[in-house]
């Protein structure tokens, strides 16, 4: 087994802390303490570590991570988990908004709510909130599968591509061109699949899918108006 | 950018501890704006003395002499005068006699001080760590609607007693401001948040109550803000409908805290266990003690 490093962000500076995470050929695990709402705490990670943080975090954290798996034990800032590749990133605790902003891969899990702007021109990573996410979340979302096991806040999906969008309570409002979807069996099999990897056992059948009508997908001269 | 903090203290036995608190917090936040800073203290024995008149004036060049009944308190470029005399008063002589002096903020138990330079700076100048009291606010500016000058600090105390400090920017404050000035109001600089702090004023003089105050500037000014409406007794959040200007709410048994980042509330006794959570967009969070 592999060993544990251990770091103190109250006597240990951030940037000596993220070096020690892109050393190359780094492995093993880490534990990063008393964060005290820093920003960028373990960005930038590109090797199989563990991170674990124990305490709220700012902005950024675990940003643009490949491959590692972060686990944040508090709350964190704007833009948790933003431009993911891969790998996991799980917070324990409430993200601020635009978690998991851009991000191309990997598996975010919030267990608590994440506020406005979840998911936000995602591109391909999967998002599992196990509470509510605010306004204007998953907006302009290209590709990647959002799951919210609370509500979602209003204009959800706006102007969205082609990610999907699993919600179990209620939606304040669609924003434009976000429609509600068939639950079809494949739909079923990926969300229980998105759910365990994340830890949770709900029946899929109290949950909606929504995903894009397609209308605004293209500019057609006719829906003009409609933008 | 900017940033805002705000402490309401629940519990006496914190009262001495304020100002080192509020220090930090404040100190916390200088990366959100680094060019100028503004605090007010609710309830310090020395900056406000209990039961007096209170008015704090900034860009004075002389240290203001208005007779043997009012007091005077030197703090940095600051001067905090008290009277036996309602803190209305007090300001009109403090105005009559100094036109040119900034009023920072008037009324009972109420101590503001402004400032150009870091706001870690100006808090060891101020003293601010020794200050006492029920509740602070303060704010970090980074400006970008009006120069950097003591005029354009927040926070911004035009009713007695009320502070009110801004993240973010106002669109149509010129039109408001040209409204307001119609009705008679007169305005101390060009700042957008200026125009926030005299609707709110208006609003509070009308008889309406801070929340629906603040429904009412979010129904009339366009732009991005995150504010922090202070009284002697109360303060409130309120964020615009877009929320993009970020704040945190923290509060335990002893005390209720905000800022524009976890970070600045870091420090706070019990913060480990305190309820933290962000507001909700045009919803008006209020505490009374």
């Amino acid at each position: 087994m592999d060993a544990i490093t251990q770091f103190d962000l109250a006597t240990t500076g951030l940037r000596e802390v993220n070096a020690a995470l892109h050393k190359a050929g780094v492995t093993g695990s880490f534990v990063i303490d008393k964060p005290a709402g820093a920003h960028n705490v373990a960005v930038g990670v590109n090797a199989p570590v563990q991170v674990t943080v124990n305490g709220h975090v700012g902005y950024y954290a675990a940003g643009m991570n490949q491959l590692a798996e972060i686990t944040i034990n508090g709350n964190a800032g704007t833009g948790v988990g933003e431009n993911m590749m891969s790998g996991v990133v799980r917070v324990t605790g409430n993200a601020s908004q635009s978690a998991g902003a851009t991000a191309h891969g990997g598996l975010l899990i919030i267990e608590g709510d994440a506020a406005a702007r979840c998911g936000i021109s995602m591109k391909g990573v999967d998002i599992v909130v196990g509470g509510s996410i605010g306004h204007m979340s998953a907006f302009m979302a290209q590709a990647g599968r959002l799951v919210v096991r609370g509500d979602a806040g209003e204009a959800l999906g706006d102007s969205i591509y082609e990610a999907r969008l699993y919600v179990r309570g209620a939606v304040s409002s669609l924003g434009a061109d976000c429609i509600k979807k068939d639950m079809r069996p494949e739909h079923h099999a990926e969300l229980a699949e998105l759910l365990s990897a994340a830890g949770y056992s709900d029946d899929t059948a109290e949950y909606s899918r929504y995903g894009s009508a397609r209308n605004l997908y293209h500019f057609h001269v006719d829906n003009a108006g409609s933008y | 950018m900017c940033g805002i903090v705000g402490l309401h203290l629940r519990t006496p036995e914190l009262y001495p501890q304020l100002g080192e608190l509020l220090s930090e917090m404040l100190g916390e936040m200088s990366d959100r704006g680094a060019d100028s800073a503004g605090i007010a203290v609710y309830g310090d024995p020395v900056w406000s003395p209990p039961g007096r008149g209170c008015v704090s004036v900034t860009d004075l060049d002389t240290v203001p002499d208005l007779g043997p009944d009012v007091d005077v308190v030197t703090v940095d470029k600051s001067f905090l005068l008290s009277a036996d005399l309602p803190s209305e008063q007090l300001l009109d002589r403090v105005r009559a006699a100094y036109p040119e002096a900034l009023i920072a903020g008037f009324g009972a138990d109420l101590a503001v001080l402004k400032g150009v330079g870091h706001p870690r700076t100006l808090t060891e100048r101020w003293g601010l760590s020794t200050a006492q009291g029920w509740q602070g606010v303060g704010h970090t500016r980074m400006a970008t609607e009006s120069a950097v000058t003591p005029s354009g600090c927040h926070p911004y105390t035009v009713g007695p007693q009320q502070c009110l400090v801004h993240n973010g920017s106002f669109a149509n404050h010129a039109t408001i401001r040209r409204d307001l000035r119609r009705e008679g109001v007169v305005f101390d600089s060009e700042n957008d948040t200026e125009v926030g702090a005299r609707f709110v004023a208006a609003q509070l003089a009308a008889g309406r109550d801070v929340e629906t105050a603040l429904k009412e500037l979010c129904a009339t000014f366009d732009g991005f803000y995150t504010l922090l409406v202070s009284n002697h007794d109360s303060f409130a959040v309120v964020r615009d409908a877009i929320a993009c200007k970020p704040a945190v709410i923290a509060e335990t048994a002893d005390w209720v805290a905000m800022a524009s980042e976890y970070r600045a509330l870091s420090g706070l006794p019990g913060v480990e266990s305190a309820k933290i959570w962000e507001p909700e967009p045009e919803v008006v969070y209020a505490w009374t003690r």
